[in-house]
Order: structure tokens, then sequence, then C-alpha cells
């Protein structure tokens, strides 16, 4: 009795001041204790630099472009990165929607009932594992491409125009929809909803609009992944091309709102519900 | 210290709480009571901030709970056992919670001794049975070694001896000057736990005093007469002052006595020369005393169309 009564009373209750970086590295643990985390970047990796070796290899088959600038896009061939946007998609989703479905949500609310800094600390966690895994992806991407097209002379250097860029947005696409994710669940909290949905806006809904009229290549360029496909073009559009073309630096505004506005809509609502 | 006044949660036109209001005091084991759907559970989550109150308010220490940044040194509180991650540790679990707590990591190895999960720490949450979640969920309300502490239906699924074990520790965090408030919908887990119960029935408050008071309130102890000569008895009983209900069949004959005690029945059968085959005292139990204050409040009741 005198042992478990001293067990309780040797932590003082003083409380130190409430630190943001307390709740990234809380949700760092969190992330961290998932067996299945490691094994989803481990896949996601190689599935995302295997493609890439399958579609450069087959470019090798049947020569593509006019010449060497349709070549760095090899490297980031869709099959690879709209499954990166899927599964970035739906690990940020799951890290809030497994806390609604287990109901684990309350006991992290009791333990820090200020629930924006909560989301602001998922957020941040997400956001850097995510460029993380992002990074090693498209350098990854990059590095195998090159070294197949150089065994063919064909190989493209990082300082060509638009190759660097093409890296970044490619590694940076795995955080904006990991973010967007964790918006669309912290809002939606039901899992198959928030699935339906990030996949619907992420993956579906570009093929859906044409370039050929100028309202619907609007809508269609404010889209991630028509925003990505843009940013790794290393080429211009023909001058007397028929349809409406995104311009970079919209692109990259695109790529910056939507993470923006997801989280920033989800620290609002859940501030404002009832758990 | 918690409290509540006017407290009302409605959903739609439901209202789940309807203007609740009492005190939970600190250094006392304080029984949250009701049958299922009173409105305990809204109730323990309003105060914890986690559901917004239609109108009314609720305070632990004075402070509106949600007030806090970071909330573990200022309530422990146990929700649902059911209410973590399977595919994490135990420790990992409280590690986490510590973590955003600015808490040591020594404070987590602490919990897990106090509540017996030491050798399990380490094994995923998923495999744990209902009575091992409970104590992890005790382990988490203890992690802040917080002055209120609040538990939901907390024997749900423990054995004997954690039912044993819990209600010690109960005492225990009570003695230490803590605010202990336990709800449940089982009298009986109060009768030998609580000092003081909230009783509450279709989200209003049916009674907030100690448990003997409460114990007093419901069917006054009546003592149960066995005898062949049950209406000469049941005469002279009623001459006597007290009230006489004939029970039993014919042939065994019984009399439920109310108002006067069992000594005095005798001596009253001696005088009259009436043999009895039987002397019951019947004391009123909690559980008759909870059964008779919420019989019209209770939300679903099984055979009986409303």
């Amino acid at each position: 009795m005198t042992t478990l009564t001293s067990a309780l009373r040797t932590t003082p209750v003083t409380a130190p001041p409430a630190r943001f970086r307390d709740l990234i590295a809380s949700e760092w643990i969190k992330m961290r204790s998932l067996r299945s985390t490691p094994w989803t970047i481990a896949l996601t990796l190689l599935f995302v630099i295997g493609s890439t070796v399958v579609a450069t290899q087959a470019d090798k088959a049947a020569p593509s472009g006019p010449d060497d600038l349709f070549r760095p896009h090899d490297a980031y061939p869709p099959a690879g990165y709209w499954t990166l946007i899927l599964v970035a998609g739906t690990v940020g989703a799951l890290t809030v929607v497994s806390e609604y479905n287990s109901g684990l949500i309350r006991t992290t609310t009791v333990a820090v009932p200020a629930r924006g800094s909560v989301v602001l600390a998922k957020a941040a966690v997400i956001a850097a594992l995510w460029t993380a895994v992002g990074t090693a992806a498209s350098t990854g991407s990059f590095l195998v491409s090159q070294a197949i097209l150089a065994g063919r002379l064909a190989g493209v250097p990082i300082t060509h125009p638009g190759v660097f860029r093409a890296l970044v947005a490619s590694a940076l696409l795995a955080p904006v929809c990991a973010l967007v994710g964790l918006g669309l669940g912290v809002l939606l909290r039901h899992a198959a909803a928030t699935m339906v949905t990030s996949v619907f806006t992420l993956v579906m809904l570009p093929p859906m609009f044409s370039e050929g009229s100028r309202w619907s290549a609007d809508i269609k360029h404010a889209l991630v992944s028509a925003a990505w496909n843009r940013l790794i073009q290393t080429w211009e559009p023909e001058p007397g091309s028929l349809g409406y073309t995104a311009t970079v630096p919209g692109s990259w505004i695109v790529y910056t709102l939507w993470p923006l506005i997801a989280i920033a809509l989800a620290v609002l609502v859940v501030r404002r519900r009832d758990v | 210290m918690i409290e509540v006044s006017e407290l009302t949660k409605c959903y739609g036109s439901k209202r789940a709480v309807d203007h609740l209001s009492f005190t939970v005091r600190p250094g006392q084991v304080t029984g949250f009571l009701g049958p299922n759907g009173a409105g305990k559970s809204t109730t323990l989550r309003m105060i914890l901030g986690l559901d917004a109150p239609t109108t009314g308010a609720a305070t632990v220490s004075g402070v509106p709970f949600h007030r806090h940044p970071r909330g573990l040194r200022h309530v422990g509180a146990l929700l649902e056992a059911g209410q973590v991650h399977g595919g994490r540790s135990a420790a990992a679990h409280l590690s986490a919670l510590a973590r955003s707590n600015g808490i040591p990591r020594r404070r987590v190895d602490e919990v897990l001794q106090e509540v017996g999960l030491t050798e399990v720490a380490d094994r995923r949450i998923g495999g744990f049975s209902l009575g091992m979640k409970q104590r992890l969920g005790i382990a988490t309300a203890l992690l802040g070694d917080p002055p209120v502490l609040m538990f939901d239906e907390p024997i749900n699924g423990m054995d004997p001896e954690g039912v044993r074990w819990v209600r010690r520790l109960f005492r225990r965090l009570a003695a230490e000057g803590r605010t202990v408030f336990l709800s449940s919908h089982l009298m009986s887990e109060m009768e030998n736990t609580a000092d003081q119960l909230v009783v509450i029935g279709r989200g209003r408050l049916i009674a907030a005093e100690s448990v003997r008071d409460f114990a007093a309130r419901g069917t006054r102890s009546s003592v149960m007469v066995g005898t062949p000569r049950a209406a000469e008895l049941a005469a002279v009983l009623t001459a006597a002052g007290a009230s006489v209900e004939p029970e039993g069949s014919a042939g065994a004959e019984k009399l439920a006595v109310t108002g006067i005690p069992a000594d005095r029945i005798g001596a009253l059968a001696f005088e009259n020369g009436i043999r009895l085959n039987e002397l019951t005292t019947r004391t009123a139990s909690l559980e008759v005393a909870f059964m008779e204050l919420t019989a019209d409040s209770t939300e679903y009741q099984a055979g009986q169309p409303r």
C-alpha cells in the first residue's frame, strides 16, 4: 500500500508550459509505433521506383519524343505517382480517421483540450514524413531512370531546364496529398466516406475535365494531380496548341492552396464540433 | 471538485441531459448512477469539454475543462475502455499521451506497474481482454497524477480480483484528497465503494446525497413473519400500530410487517400465545432503493410498453 501510494506521488504536480513540440513528438510516437507505417512506406517506394524502371525501359522500345526533352518525363510515370497520391492521401486521412473510429480521439482530446493544436501537430508530422518519402521516391525515380537512359547515352542532367522542378514537384506531391487527406479525414471522420472523397478529388476528378474549353480547363488546372502534371513537363507548350495549358506559377499556387485550405478548414471545424 | 450547473444537452428534440446540477467534492468517492440511457456518459463528456452543452455549464476545479491547453495534470478520465488503437502497444499508447502533456517517460512505467500491466507493456492492445483494457484506461487516467478522476463504467469486464483491486484504488485515491467520480448503471458496484451518490434518470437529477441517506429513502425495512395463525397475528400487530400485508400461499401464510421491529413482533406473538415459524428482517438494499427511484425514469424497459 505504501509503495503504491509513493508510486502515485513521485511526479511533481507543477505543470510545465504547454509546448507545441511536445505535441509533435507525441504524434510522431503514434505514427512510429504502428507496424503498418514502415511497411506502407517501403512498399510504396518500391512500387513508385519500380514503375519508373518499367516506364523508362518501355521508352527504349518505342522512341517517343522528338528529342531528349521528353526523356526526363519518363522518371515520373502516372502509374507510380498516382499510386503515391492514393497512398499518401489515404495514410494522411487514416491518422485521424482511425482515432475517430476507435474513439481514441476522445482520450486524445481529454489529454489535449486544444483541439486545433492536435490537428496542426498531426499535419506537421505528416508533412515531414511524407516530404521525406516523396523526396526519396522522386530522387530515386530520377536516378534510376537516368541510369537506364545513360546506358543509351540519353541521360539528362539535373541542370537541364525543368528537370529540377519536376523532381521537387514530384517530391512534394506526397505531402500535399497526405495533408489534403488529413483535412478531409477531420472534416468527414468516417473511414469509407473519407477514402472515397479523397480518391475522387485527388485522382478521379482531373480526367473528368478537358483542356479544350476555358471553364473546364480552369477547373482541371485547380486540381492537385493536374498541377503536378504541368510541373513535371520539361517542355513548354506549343504556341499554336489548341488546348489551354496551366501556367507553372499557377500550378505551384494550386500545390500550396489545397493543403492550406484543407488544414485551415479542419482546424476551424474541429474546434466547434462535439468529439 | 466538479461543479455542474443547469447543464442541458439536446440532440434534435430529445433532451439527453435536462437542467442537471450537482457538485462532486474532493476526498470522497462519488458514484454517478442511472439506468442505461439516463445521460451519464453525455454528462461526463460535457464535463470533459468533449461535447458542448446546449445550455448550462460544468467546471472542474473552478475552470471549464476545455480552457486548459493540456489536460492530463488536471483531470484523469477513463471513458470507454475500447477507445485505444489496437495496433499500438500499451507502452506506446501511454508514451504518446504522456509526451503530449510534457510528462516524463518514467511515469509510464510507474502507472503500468500500478495497474499491473508491466509484463504486457509491449504487447499490442488489440490482443487485450476487456479487463486489461480497463486497467490500461485507468493507467491513462493516473498518468498526470491529477486531482480529479472520472471513470465511466470502470468495473465492466473485470474479474473479481480486478474489482477488488479497483475498489481499493478508488478508496485510496479519495483518501489522498482527490475527487473521484465513477459512473455505473449497477447500484451493487457502488455499495462498497462510494460515499456519495448522484442519481439521474432521463437526464434529470433524482438524488444527490450520501449512500446511507439514499438507502434510507427506498423501501423501509420490513419484517417477514411466518405463522399458522396469520389472521390473528395480523389483528394483534395492526392494533400495535404496524401495517401488515399478507403474503405467501394458503397453508403457508406469511405477513410482511412494516412499522415495528422484529423483537417487538416476537414479544407480541409470545404474549398472545401465537406460534411463529419465521421472523426475518428484510433491510432495504441500495439496489431496491435505486430501482424504486428510477422506475419511472427508465429509458428502455423490457416488456412494458409505455
